[in-house]
């Protein structure tokens, strides 16, 4: 059972870490651009394994921004996790202990958790520890990749793979909205929030870290008001 | 740049206690229905808002920008795996920026 988990989790990651190389990729190529060495590029990404929080940190790094907006910005732009972990919990089962928790804690991602939760059943810490690694190694691999082949890479193709994560992130919400309406409310009414966010006057002048708590957030308690599901579904 | 190391263990504490503290604390199943149908939308409502509309300008140009959306959005709601859905929508981008 152990090992079956294992690799079923191992296996439901490679995709996530496939992904995740070309956007740690990105990652490392504009780190190592802006003047930060490549061991720098890649510890943040060893240790932080997260998108959006990390791009933020390496700016404010470089702008010698002060501890305090360091630790506002990646508490707002990662909040989305602390949801997702309380999310996550409903979906464990008895072998999260409290040690597995605090070392599945450091392994919600946006992919990684939504993999989870798409699962039918509950998930065991072998399962996640598979789904885990494989992206983690993605991860890391392609921040050590792109901070030391980024140079050599044509800006049209680094260009091109701005769009990968959000590909991934089509690949998650679009057969879900298929399956389900009352979730595919709640995805539009994000989407049209977030556009407002984008293109309103004041609106737009909100950092991209809240839009998105505030945008999930007020989409997901309308969802939950409008549309709650029952008990059976 | 100040201290690298500093700026490390702030980021990087700050991140993993954000995951880890509710995972711990919130250990209970929740039985009420409406945060309950809360919690099962806000991935999607997260991963929503974090796409539109910031898929159209992730590749420096609108137009392959939208290109590659469509091709991911088609490809999604085939089903495909989220592999094939990403590369093919950067795949989609860097010809239209090619062509451009």
């Amino acid at each position: 059972m152990k090992a079956k988990d294992i690799r079923k989790g191992m296996h439901d990651g490679i995709p996530i870490a496939l992904g995740y190389v070309s956007v740690s990729f990105t990652f490392g190529l504009m780190a190592v651009g802006s003047g930060m060495k490549w061991w720098q590029a890649v510890l943040i990404s060893m240790t932080n394994l997260t998108s959006a929080g990390q791009f933020a940190g390496l700016e404010i790094m470089m702008m010698e921004g002060g501890l305090i907006e360091m630790a506002l910005t990646q508490l707002v732009i990662n909040i989305r996790y602390a949801l997702m972990s309380i999310s996550l919990s409903q979906k464990a089962d008895d072998t999260f202990t409290v040690p597995v928790r605090m070392a599945v804690g450091f392994g919600v991602t946006d992919e990684i958790f939504a993999v989870a939760v798409g699962k039918n059943k509950s998930v065991g810490k072998y399962y996640m520890a598979g789904l885990i690694i494989v992206p983690y190694i993605g991860w890391a691999a392609g921040t050590v990749a792109g901070a030391l082949l980024g140079e050599v890479l044509p800006q049209i193709v680094s260009d091109a793979l701005g769009i990968a994560i959000y590909g991934m992130f089509l690949a998650i919400i679009i057969p879900k909205a298929r399956d389900d309406s009352k979730c595919f409310k709640v995805i539009v009414i994000a989407v049209l929030l977030s556009c407002c966010f984008k293109y309103l006057p004041v609106l737009n002048s909100i950092s991209s870290g809240f839009v998105i708590i505030i945008c999930a957030v007020a989409a997901s308690v309308v969802g939950a008001l409008l549309y709650p599901i029952e008990e059976s579904e | 740049m100040k201290n690298f190391f500093v700026y490390l263990i702030v980021m990087a504490g700050v991140t993993y206690l954000i995951r880890t503290v509710p995972l711990i604390v919130f250990r209970g199943k929740v039985k009420n229905k409406y945060i309950k149908s809360f919690l099962a939308y806000i991935p999607y409502s997260v991963l929503a808002s974090m796409t539109f509309p910031a898929i159209f300008y992730s590749t420096g140009s609108m137009i392959s920008g939208v290109a590659g959306t469509v091709t991911g959005f088609i490809l999604a709601y085939r089903r495909k795996s989220l592999l094939f859905v990403a590369i093919s929508a950067c795949a989609v981008s860097l010809l239209f920026a090619i062509l451009q």
